[in-house]
């Protein structure tokens, strides 16, 4: 709060619509005889400006999409462009926020958001306001010499935010980031990041397993097939921001999204029930539970 | 709220049981009743205990040696060569371990023959150990060196494989270079394994330490300043046959193996602050 005044207008400043896009990728894993192939022709683009989330039953692959995307890993055959780009790496443009928490233990909360800074010899007062600004803006500004054992999750997720937005990145992926998490601290983490992204209109791109998450958070909602992994279905939530919680849940708009969005998951889920797996097999039991009570 | 709970669970306790809960309380009941039953046990000759002189024999003969300087020398020269040899076992094993976590080229080369020389007993050593080195002290350092060296590097090597790979990969993404990444990341996220290693390493170094003096060979008489260490001390007691003084040397190593331990914890602890902000 007490940071230069320029600190969020020079952090919006830098933001620029970023694009990226997946084009015929697969990706598989293992030898010859007991490959596997995890994504199988996938293309899809995340849209600059737009809040991307990616929905999918576990185990179908959108993990090992992320890995591609973040270029931790190369895939088989296909191209991921940023901005027209190749991806060919890991790269501060491209952030992932991990499932849990991915904070250095042994860093206190300013250490870890002054560490890519730190990393790229970038330390300057500018770099500081904007460490000291984010701090803020993720309300740890009490927590600052707290070490990330001693926050709370949602604490942790915040810290992790601001780690990856001091960095200014194009496009922030978020994989499950709010699993784990108690119902309450999620669905207030749903509407904090969703201000979050409402404020910066950075290129945003979400991965999850839970629908309500999914349609509260997103511009466009992919729907993934079961492994191989491929889009099923693009669905545009034209819901107006800023959403609410309980104006979600009585949206009709956002319940007609959501039956739709469930019954297409429901066929993937199917799909590799009747081939005997695990995680499909919890989904459908999840998803008959959660229709139950609709 | 929760006060009020702590407060009805305290009264509702009988005063026996919060004697139980003072942890120091416990060491010292528990000490007293191990050398209750050892006296009880060794004066009854039960089997076993029957043969070991009991602690008030032990305690008479631990008396004169408070004020003998043959006795602290022995604590000062085994100290000082578990010291040396436990340092010079750091200084070889962290960075060697380091290296077999970080390079795979390294380690491929290395791990066949640090893993056949590991099951070595460092007793097997000794006689290696007069030859290969010059002086005894040297071969002493040698042996407890051997000790703890393979604990801590195994303890490097594994600390450091098992760091959450999603640390490197933020770390990459972020822009570290491999240099930033060791440092900042390899460093501190093996350190609490450095720790451990150390920890049970000292351990061991005492654990040797009797095989190690066994070579200093001692100077003549069990009381006077030979030198020889606690080590030697018990090996020379038991030449000598005397019982009380054996288990005096076997309580002496004890202690001082629980203290350096003790050390290295607390050591530890200043080290990594974020292991104990739980």
């Amino acid at each position: 709060m007490s940071a230069a005044p320029g600190v969020a207008g020079k952090l919006h400043a830098a933001i620029k619509p970023s694009e990226m896009r997946v084009v015929g990728v697969s990706k598989g894993y293992g030898d010859a005889r007991f490959r596997t192939e995890v994504v199988r022709d996938c293309s899809f683009t995340i849209d600059p400006s737009k809040l991307t989330v990616m929905i999918g039953p576990s185990g179908c692959g959108k993990s090992t999409l992320i890995r591609l995307l973040a270029g931790f890993e190369r895939p088989d055959s296909g191209t991921i462009t940023l901005n027209g780009a190749p991806v060919t790496g890991p790269a501060r443009d491209r952030l992932v926020l991990f499932q849990e928490s991915a904070l250095f233990p042994w860093m206190t909360t300013w250490d870890n958001i002054m560490y890519g800074p730190r990393a790229r010899g970038e330390v300057s007062r500018e770099t500081l306001d904007m460490a000291e600004f984010l701090l803020n803006k993720v309300g740890l500004g009490q927590f600052r010499n707290k070490y990330p054992a001693q926050l709370s999750g949602g604490m942790q997720r915040r810290a992790e935010l601001a780690r990856a937005m001091i960095n200014n990145p194009a496009v922030m992926i978020l994989d499950e980031p709010f699993r784990g998490l108690d119902a309450m601290t999620k669905e207030l983490m749903w509407e904090y990041y969703s201000r979050l992204f409402e404020e910066t209109r950075r290129t945003n791109f979400f991965v999850t397993t839970d629908i309500d998450e999914a349609i509260f958070l997103a511009d466009r909602l992919l729907i993934m097939s079961n492994i191989p992994c491929q889009v099923r279905a693009v669905l545009d939530i034209d819901i107006p921001r800023p959403r609410t919680l309980i104006a979600m849940v009585e949206d009709d708009r956002a319940n007609e999204i959501k039956m739709n969005g469930l019954s297409i998951l429901h066929e993937e889920a199917m799909k590799s029930f009747s081939r005997g797996s695990k995680a499909a097999a919890d989904f459908v039991d999840a998803y008959s539970r959660r229709v139950s009570k609709t | 709220m929760s006060a009020t709970v702590a407060t009805v669970a305290q009264a509702r306790l009988r005063p026996r049981q919060s004697l139980f809960r003072n942890p120091t309380l416990r060491a010292v009941i528990s000490l007293a009743a191990f050398v209750l039953l050892w006296e009880l046990g060794s004066r009854l000759k039960l089997p076993w205990v029957g043969d070991v002189p009991p602690p008030s024999v032990v305690f008479k003969a631990l008396l004169p040696l408070l004020d003998d300087q043959g006795y602290w020398y022995s604590w000062y020269q085994s100290s000082r060569r578990v010291l040396t040899g436990f340092i010079a076992a750091m200084l070889v094993g962290i960075p060697f371990g380091l290296a077999m976590a970080t390079s795979r080229v390294f380690r491929d080369v290395t791990f066949p023959v640090f893993e056949i020389l590991r099951p070595v007993p460092p007793l097997a050593w000794v006689p290696a150990a007069i030859i290969f080195w010059p002086t005894q002290e040297l071969s002493i350092g040698f042996v407890i060196f051997l000790g703890a060296i393979f604990t801590i590097m195994l303890n490097v090597l594994g600390g450091a494989r098992s760091i959450d790979v999603r640390f490197f990969q933020a770390a990459r993404s972020m822009g570290s270079s491999n240099w930033d990444i060791f440092r900042r990341i390899v460093l501190p996220g093996v350190l609490p394994s450095i720790i451990v290693g150390c920890e049970v390493g000292i351990g061991i170094t005492w654990n040797v330490v009797v095989a190690a003096e066994m070579i200093s060979g001692g100077g003549g008489a069990i009381q006077s300043s030979a030198g020889g260490g606690l080590g030697f001390f018990i090996w020379s007691s038991y030449i000598g046959g005397s019982y009380p003084l054996i288990v005096v040397g076997m309580i002496s190593i004890g202690v001082a193996g629980y203290i350096s331990s003790a050390v290295i914890r607390r050591l530890g602890l200043l080290a990594t602050p974020w292991v104990r902000a739980r």
